[in-house]
C-alpha cells in the first residue's frame, strides 16, 4: 500500500506520478480515482502528463489513448495495455495498492 | 472502389491502408515498398536505436495480428518506377504493372546529399532508413571514443550530435546558417534549443559550410571535413543532416502536378481523384510536413476522400513535432506566423525547462515547449480548439 498525497490535493482532472519502480500515475476523473502505469506502453512518455477525458487519457507524445478502469489502449500507436492498480481512500489520503506487490497484477 | 494500391510501405502507407480497412473498403490492397522490411517506425532511428536502448523488434509499426487483419498483398523489396495518373497504372521494377481503381501515393522523402561528384568516402552517412541507422552504429560502436562531425545542426542532426554525445564521442555539429533550426523555431527560441549543445560538450560551429570531405587509404576512409572557412576538422565518421527532398523522381511523367511534393488539396487529393498522396511526400494545400503526426493524420483524411471519390474531408489537424536531444524533449504545435514573437509563459530557459507561446496580434498561433510536456499539451489543445472552423 503506497499513500499518494491527500485527497484535496488531487482535485478533478489533476493527476500525478508516484516514483514507484515502474512508476505509477494516480487520476482523478470526474471524482473516481483510478492509478495505472504511468509510462506509455508505446514509446518513451508520462501518461500521468497525458490529457484526462472521462475515464480515457490521451498521451502527450502521439496521442495513443487508455482506458483508466481497464488499461487498455482505446486507439493506436499504442497496443498494449497498462497495468492498472486499486486505489484506495483512508482518512483523506489516497492510497496505491501495486498490483504486482499485493499479488493481484492486472 | 474494388481495389487501391499503396505505394510506400511505410507509416502514412501503413496508416492509410489501416484507414481504408477502418472506413469500410474491403477490397483488393495491395502495398508496394521498395524496402525489404514491412513497416517500422523511423524517429527512434537517430534517438534510442542509436544509443541502443531500442532494438530493432520494437520499431515494428504493425505486429502480426493487425498485419494478417490488415489482409493486404504486399509487394516489398519492390519499386514503383512510374505512374500513368490518368488510368491509375502503377509500374514495377519487377516489370509487372498494377492497375487499381485507387492509388495512394506515400512514398516519403530521401536524405539529402552533399554535392559534388562521386559516392562519398567511407563513414559518411545519412540517416534516413533501418540499413543507414545500422550502419552509423556500426562505426559509433566497438571503437573507442571518435570524433563525429555532424553536417546540419536541425533536428535529425542535433538528435544524432546527441545520440552519439551520449556514446561517448567527440561530436561536432557544422551549421551553413547563422543558427540552425530558425525556420522551425524563430531566432530567439532556436537560439535557446541550440544551447543545448554546448550544455552536453558538443561543440556547434555555424555560418559556414563544407566545401569537401577529405579521405585516405585503400577503403577511401573519410579523414576530415573541410570548411568554407579554411578550416580542417578531423573526423573518424561524418553523419549528414542537411534536410530531405521528397520522392517524387519515379512521377516525373505521372501527369501529376509536383512542386515541392506532390501537389494536392486540403484533403490529400491529386487533381485526380482516384490518386491522393500522404506523408513526407504529399503537399497538402501548400505546405509539406515532415512529422510523424502529419503523416498517420493526413491518411485517415486521404482514405476518406479516395473512397467518398472526390474531397469530402480537409486535413484539419494542428502541426505538431517533437524532438528528443540530450534528454529534453522538445515539442511543437500550430503555425508560427511570420513577425510573431514567442513569449515565455511558464519555466525558465536557463533551466531548459519552459513553455512560450508564439504571439501575433495578441492571439496565440503556434506553442513551444521543452520539457513541459503537461501545460504543452493544455495549450496544444487550446489551439487546436481555436482553430478549428466555427461550426453551429
Ligand atoms: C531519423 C529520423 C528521426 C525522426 N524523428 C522524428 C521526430 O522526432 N518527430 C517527428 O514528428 N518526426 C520525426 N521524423 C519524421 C518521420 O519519421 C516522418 O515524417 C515519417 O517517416 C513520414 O512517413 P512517410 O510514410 O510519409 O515516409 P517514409 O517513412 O519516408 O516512407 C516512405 C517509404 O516509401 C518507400 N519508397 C520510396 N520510393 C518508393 C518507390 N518508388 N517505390 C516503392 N517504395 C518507395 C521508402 O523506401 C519508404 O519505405 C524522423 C525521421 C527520421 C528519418
Ligand atoms: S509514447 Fe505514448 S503514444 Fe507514443
Amino acid at each position: 500500500m503506497i499513500p499518494v498525497c491527500h485527497l484535496d490535493d488531487l482535485p478533478v482532472g489533476e493527476s500525478i506520478r508516484i516514483d514507484t519502480a515502474p512508476p505509477i500515475a494516480v487520476f482523478n476523473a470526474d471524482g473516481e480515482l483510478y492509478a495505472i502505469d504511468d509510462t506509455c506502453t508505446h514509446q518513451d512518455a508520462s501518461l500521468a502528463d497525458g490529457w484526462v477525458e472521462g475515464c480515457l487519457v490521451e498521451c502527450p507524445l502521439h496521442a495513443a489513448s487508455f482506458d483508466l478502469r481497464t488499461g487498455a489502449p482505446t486507439c493506436l500507436p499504442a497496443r498494449r495495455a497498462v497495468r492498472t492498480h486499486p486505489v484506495t481512500v483512508e482518512n483523506g489520503m489516497v492510497y496505491v495498492h501495486h498490483a504486482a506487490e499485493e499479488g493481484t497484477a492486472a | 472502389m474494388k481495389s487501391v494500391t499503396v505505394i510506400g510501405a511505410s507509416l502514412a502507407g501503413l496508416y492509410a491502408a489501416r484507414a481504408l480497412r477502418s472506413q469500410g473498403f474491403d477490397g483488393r490492397l495491395t502495398i508496394v515498398g521498395d524496402e525489404h522490411h514491412r513497416p517500422y517506425d523511423r524517429p527512434p532511428l537517430s534517438k534510442d536505436f542509436l544509443t541502443g536502448t531500442t532494438g530493432q523488434d520494437q520499431l515494428a509499426l504493425a505486429d502480426a495480428e493487425e498485419t494478417a487483419e490488415l489482409d493486404a498483398e504486399w509487394l516489398l523489396g519492390t519499386r514503383a518506377t512510374g505512374l500513368d495518373a490518368g488510368s491509375r497504372a502503377v509500374r514495377l521494377d519487377t516489370g509487372r504493372t498494377l492497375t487499381t481503381d485507387g492509388v495512394v501515393l506515400a512514398t516519403g522523402a530521401i536524405p539529402r546529399r552533399l554535392p559534388g561528384p562521386g559516392s562519398p568516402p567511407s563513414g559518411t552517412h545519412t540517416l534516413r532508413t533501418l540499413e543507414d541507422a545500422r550502419a552509423l552504429r556500426r562505426d559509433l560502436t566497438g571503437g573507442g571514443p571518435a570524433r563525429v562531425v555532424v553536417i546540419g545542426g536541425g533536428f535529425i542532426g542535433a538528435e544524432v550530435a546527441s545520440s552519439c554525445a551520449a556514446l561517448g564521442h567527440h561530436v561536432t555539429v557544422v551549421e551553413a546558417a547563422p543558427l540552425p533550426l530558425v525556420p522551425q523555431l524563430g531566432r530567439d527560441m532556436a537560439e535557446l534549443c541550440s544551447r543545448l549543445h554546448a550544455d552536453h560538450g558538443v561543440t556547434l560551429l555555424t555560418g559556414t559550410g563544407v566545401t569537401q570531405l577529405h579521405s585516405a587509404g585503400v577503403d577511401d576512409r573519410v579523414t576530415a571535413v573541410e570548411l568554407a572557412d579554411g578550416r580542417l576538422l578531423p573526423a573518424d565518421a561524418v553523419v549528414v543532416g542537411i534536410g530531405v527532398r521528397p520522392a517524387t523522381d519515379w512521377l516525373a511523367d505521372s501527369g501529376l502536378p509536383l512542386d515541392n511534393g506532390v501537389r494536392c488539396d486540403a484533403g490529400c487529393a491529386t487533381p485526380i481523384p482516384s490518386v491522393v498522396a500522404v506523408g513526407d511526400v504529399a503537399n497538402v494545400n501548400g505546405t509539406r510536413a515532415e512529422h510523424w503526426t502529419s503523416a498517420t493524420e493526413q491518411a485517415a483524411t486521404a482514405a476518406r476522400n479516395l473512397l467518398a471519390g472526390r474531397s469530402v474531408a480537409t486535413h484539419q489537424g494542428l502541426p505538431y513535432f517533437w524532438s528528443d536531444q540530450y534528454g529534453v524533449r522538445i515539442q511543437f504545435a500550430g503555425r508560427r506566423l511570420p513577425g510573431a514573437t514567442p513569449r515565455i509563459l511558464e519555466g525558465s530557459p536557463d533551466d531548459r525547462s519552459f513553455l512560450a507561446g508564439y504571439e501575433r496580434d495578441g492571439r496565440t498561433t503556434a506553442v513551444l515547449a521543452l520539457n513541459r510536456p503537461r501545460p504543452f499539451m493544455r495549450l496544444r489543445r487550446e489551439l487546436a480548439r481555436a482553430a478549428q472552423p466555427a461550426t453551429t
